[in-house]
């Protein structure tokens, strides 16, 4: 009975989760951009700006070119709850995952995936030039990312012989050795550049541009308006939140609660609420003293990216 | 009798009857006879296969079949796995035939191929010694080649094809020939039991391992043994390259694992490192090719390849820990390919019975000219749709699971301070990782370019629904996708149990925990979650929908004009194009740029021509030097040859002086 009722719990405090970065997502989104905005010495729109341009799309009729099928009503919602089943399995707020749904990264990324399906789909779907080159660069960088993603996983599963996350973050705060080991460094530094690359940012993706021979995600969702491209940014927002919350977990991996307890939950909100915070201001810095690379540069800053992953394997076998 | 035993004749004797049938019935009613009675013969196969694989036993013995000894059927459970497969993808097959053939597909001699190939393909696991095996086989190879040829008097192509297809597949028994062979003469018997009492360090034994993996590794379309599947099974008719794809490639595979378990146990490193390495190059070669291919079917044979390599890569990390004492990761790659083998056979019938689907309705087989079937052909569409995702190795399908679990037992596997597998997983995850990077790319090209967007040709334009028969089969076979996906746990359990380890446990609602690597996946419980998670922006799109409706049929965004012609939409050409740029030097492509400029000015063009073609390197580089050899080989012996009666008489009768000269001594 008991072992149900931390079932309970931890769903609940998995559900508390989700609902945070829910809130948060847009706000990251408004941060990475205000910050950028101070840099270049601009005022600004404020970091709640996203939440209102979501507002506005959601109360917006959508507009849906001839020849469409169900693939352009469902993607946007197929993408946007993929992120949420993500930010229900990635360890943020608690590392206490559900026994029959560990936080098993494998998981993690197939999830996502299937997000990066929907959009390439939504992509083709309307049949305009546009759609089509967005879908092919972005599934482009998918195939290439993906082997990073899996090294990178490899090298940080090494030390605790499990792909679960919540083992791999509170080893690494058991452990803080290991998060300064040549192995941590190099798959984390790994794991950043594809993260990048996946949740479209500079330098591989220019978030803000609609200039035909730059665009990736912005050429795929050109034909979504009002509330399907609110889910779409919503779905998209919460990638990078959840990610960011995970590489802030990897890197600073305290503040996690590993019980689900009235005191240590609300600690854990605050504490991945800050890391994703500076994170998303970080971000905002380096975008703005970073050129996007031209498309056919990036699957070398990818094979790099590769390279370190592949050196974090090597590293952590040679350490251990 | 057993059941098992009398499973097995019934199955002879249905094949009897389907080709009597297949021969005698008029034309107007020949597909439903001989339709439903191959469809019989194959779900005899899966019944006595799952009978077999639930631990039942049974012998039947032909006496009187060959002339020195008794015919042998004797399925053990890892063979009724195999007969299981064949005989649901054959039912399924069948079904799907009777309503897709037409033309010379539909002949007497298509028909009564189709059921000798489905006894050949339930023989071969159902086989108790090394004759009926290679018998077997050979039943299978034969019938196969007569399906390729379906189309030759219309279709060259297939003519060339079915070459091709014949001279692989023969070298291929000749090399299990061989194989068999050595292993015969070291112990004396053709039992299996007997053959494995070869010792495996034994250099006999590793020149056996090396001939019978070559062979097996030619019928499982191993790169670089895959040259005659990227052109066999488009010029098949579309039920027999499902068959073709989804089962008799994958006897290539029980061969392995017969000899890799069975026969040849706890052989040396090496052959492990062997088969990691052909798996990985096979794995990553042909989804690759698969990658930039624009014929559907093209596509689909290059990504058997691919999964072909998957599943010969998990035998052989299997094989590699074994060695080295990890029997939890050891016993999970091999679960892992186990799973492999059903979900690939589930999504591949699928997709096969879709692209035939597709090219019974439009004509078109080349991606190019499709698109916009989504409309016309939802049923198909849907279907076609899930198989890619199980190809494309997402949640929750068949090929998730399977890959999850080789993951899984690389991550598990890790055994520092030994060099080879410190070199060999780590590449190994490599190539998965990449591997699943292309398949990806590879379904949403083959789904976003032929069914969503807008039609590209007239064909795809004029494209109907097809007969109820085949909407049925290309349903199944998903549904069959989606159930090896749902429900992981209690399949791998049985299959952990018919190679006889431990290690797989059902857990929650069909969910598989994998004890050797402490790993738990459940699929359903993770769709629930996810459903309770996005049960609030379902609610609310719901209540917006009916709100504020949507504004249909309007121009898309045409960079400010009135876009018309459908020729502006990305192609599946144009989808690769990136990847091509990328892998330039491993694909070596030829292109051909061909501008024509007006005559008064140099500087304007008039007409441009692109034309790009992706050969196979393997075989130019390979397999081209290689027949004109034999090609020139074939002139010298021309002239031995003249025509005349007395040479030939001549020749004859030095033969019957050879052979008397032979036997006196």
């Amino acid at each position: 009975m008991s072992d149900v009722l931390a079932q309970v719990v931890t769903l609940l405090v998995l559900l508390l989760q989700v609902a945070v970065m829910v809130a948060l997502a847009p706000v990251v989104a408004g941060v990475t951009r205000q910050v950028r905005a101070r840099v270049e010495g601009r005022a600004g729109a404020g970091v709640l700006q996203p939440w209102r341009d979501l507002r506005k799309l959601l109360a917006k009729r959508p507009v849906h070119a001839t020849g469409t099928s169900w693939v352009t009503r469902a993607a946007p919602l197929l993408l946007v709850c993929s992120s949420l089943l993500v930010a229900a399995l990635v360890p943020l707020v608690a590392a206490d995952p559900l026994s029959l749904v560990p936080d098993d990264l494998f998981v993690v990324i197939s999830v996502l995936l299937l997000g990066t399906v929907a959009l390439a789909l939504l992509g083709l779907d309307a049949g305009s030039a546009f759609g089509g080159m967005g879908s092919s660069r972005h599934m482009m960088i998918s195939a290439l990312v993906e082997p990073t993603v899996l090294m990178a996983v490899y090298a940080l599963s090494i030390p605790v012989g499990s792909s679960t996350l919540s083992l791999i973050v509170t080893d690494r705060r058991d452990d803080p050795a290991s998060i300064a080991s040549p192995a941590g460094v190099l798959a984390v530094v790994a794991l950043v550049v594809v993260v990048l690359a996946e949740t479209g940012r500079l330098p591989v993706d220019n978030p803000a541009t609609h200039l035909e021979l730059t665009m990736v995600h912005e050429a795929m969702v050109l034909e979504t308006s009002a509330r399907d491209l609110a889910w779409v940014e919503l779905g998209s927002w919460l990638r990078l939140t959840v990610l960011l919350g995970l590489v802030g977990n990897l890197v600073v991996p305290w503040g996690i609660a590993t019980e689900p307890t009235l005191a240590s939950v609300p600690l854990g909100v605050l504490a991945v609420v800050a890391k994703i915070t500076v994170l998303a201001a970080v971000l905002g810095v380096a975008e703005v003293a970073m050129a996007k690379l031209r498309l056919f540069r990036v699957p070398e800053l990818l094979a790099g990216s590769f390279l370190l992953a592949f050196l974090a394997v090597t590293a952590s076998y040679l350490v251990a | 009798m057993t059941l098992v035993a009398g499973g097995l004749l019934a199955q002879l004797v249905l094949a009897a009857l389907a080709v009597v049938l297949a021969v005698s019935v008029p034309a107007r009613r020949r597909a439903l006879v001989a339709g439903t009675a191959c469809a019989t013969l194959a779900a005899a196969g899966a019944v006595t296969g799952a009978l077999a694989l639930g631990g039942g036993e049974g012998e039947l013995r032909l006496t009187g079949a060959l002339p020195l000894a008794p015919l042998v059927l004797a399925p053990d459970r890892l063979g009724g796995l195999f007969l299981l497969l064949a005989g649901t993808v054959g039912v399924l097959a069948c079904l799907y035939a009777i309503g897709y053939v037409h033309g010379p597909a539909g002949s007497r001699s298509q028909w009564a191929a189709l059921a000798v190939f489905l006894l050949g393909m339930q023989l071969v696991p159902s086989a108790g010694d090394v004759v009926a095996f290679l018998l077997a086989w050979e039943l299978m190879a034969a019938a196969s080649t007569v399906l390729v040829l379906a189309d030759q008097a219309r279709n060259p192509a297939a003519r060339e094809a079915a070459l091709w297809y014949a001279v692989m597949t023969h070298l291929s028994l000749v090399a299990i020939l061989a194989g068999f062979a050595v292993l015969v003469g070291q112990t004396g018997g053709t039992g299996y039991g007997v053959l494995a009492n070869t010792d495996p360090a034994s250099g006999a034994a590793g020149v056996a391992f090396v001939l019978l993996v070559v062979g097996f590794g030619a019928k499982a379309g191993l790169v670089p043994l895959h040259v005659w599947l990227p052109r066999a099974h488009p010029e098949a008719p579309s039920h027999a390259s499902a068959l073709m794809s989804a089962v008799m490639v994958k006897m290539g595979v029980y061969g392995m694992l017969v000899v890799g378990l069975r026969l040849l146990p706890g052989g040396p490193t090496w052959w492990a490192v062997l088969l990691i390495a052909l798996g990985a190059g096979s794995a990553l070669y042909g989804i690759l090719q698969a990658s930039v291919a624009s014929d559907v079917k093209r596509l689909l044979a290059y990504s058997t390849s691919e999964n072909v390599g998957l599943m010969v890569l998990a035998l052989g990390v299997a094989l590699l820990l074994r060695g080295y004492d990890v029997p939890g990761p050891a016993s999970t790659a091999l679960i892992a390919c186990l799973l492999l083998v059903v979900s690939h056979a589930a999504f591949k019938t699928t997709l096969f019975l879709g692209a035939g689907a597709i090219l019974h309705a439009t004509g078109e087989r080349d991606l190019d000219r499709l698109g916009g079937l989504v409309h016309a052909m939802p049923w198909t569409a849907a279907a076609f749709g899930v198989a890619a995702l199980g190809a494309a190795a997402l949640p929750v399908t068949g090929g998730f699971a399977a890959e999850w679990a080789l993951l899984q037992s690389l991550i598990a596997g890790v055994r520092p301070g030994d060099r080879v597998v410190a070199v060999a997983v780590p590449v190994a995850l490599a190539v998965i990782a990449l591997t699943a990077g292309l398949a990806l790319l590879t379904f949403v090209k083959a789904y976003g370019i032929a069914f969503l967007a807008r039609p590209r040709s007239e064909g795809a334009a004029l494209a109907h629904e097809v007969p109820v028969t085949m909407r049925v089969a290309t349903l199944a076979g998903a549904v069959l996708v989606v159930a090896v996906g749902v429900v992981p746990g209690p399949i791998a359990t049985v299959l952990a149990r018919a190679v006889g380890i431990a290690g797989a446990r059902p857990v929650g609602l069909g969910g598989l925990e994998l004890g050797g690597v402490g790993a738990v996946l459940d699929p359903v419980a993770l769709s629930v979650l996810g459903l309770l998670v996005s049960a609030p922006v379902l609610v609310l799109a719901a209540v917006l929908a009916r709100r504020r409706p949507r504004v249909t049929d309007v121009d898309g965004w045409g960079c400010g004009q009135i876009r018309t012609s459908p020729r502006m939409q990305y192609t599946a050409t144009s989808y690769a194009e990136p990847l091509m740029r990328i892998f330039d030097d491993a694909l070596q492509p030829t292109r051909d740029v061909e501008v024509t400029h007006v005559g008064e000015s140099r500087y304007m063009a008039a007409s441009v021509q692109y034309r790009q073609r992706v050969d196979d390197v393997v075989e130019v580089r390979a397999y081209a030097p290689l027949v004109a050899g034999a090609n020139r080989l074939a002139d010298r012996a021309r002239g031995v040859q003249n025509g005349s009666i007395h040479r030939y008489l001549g020749f004859a009768f030095a033969a019957l002086v050879l052979v008397l000269v032979v036997v006196a001594l």
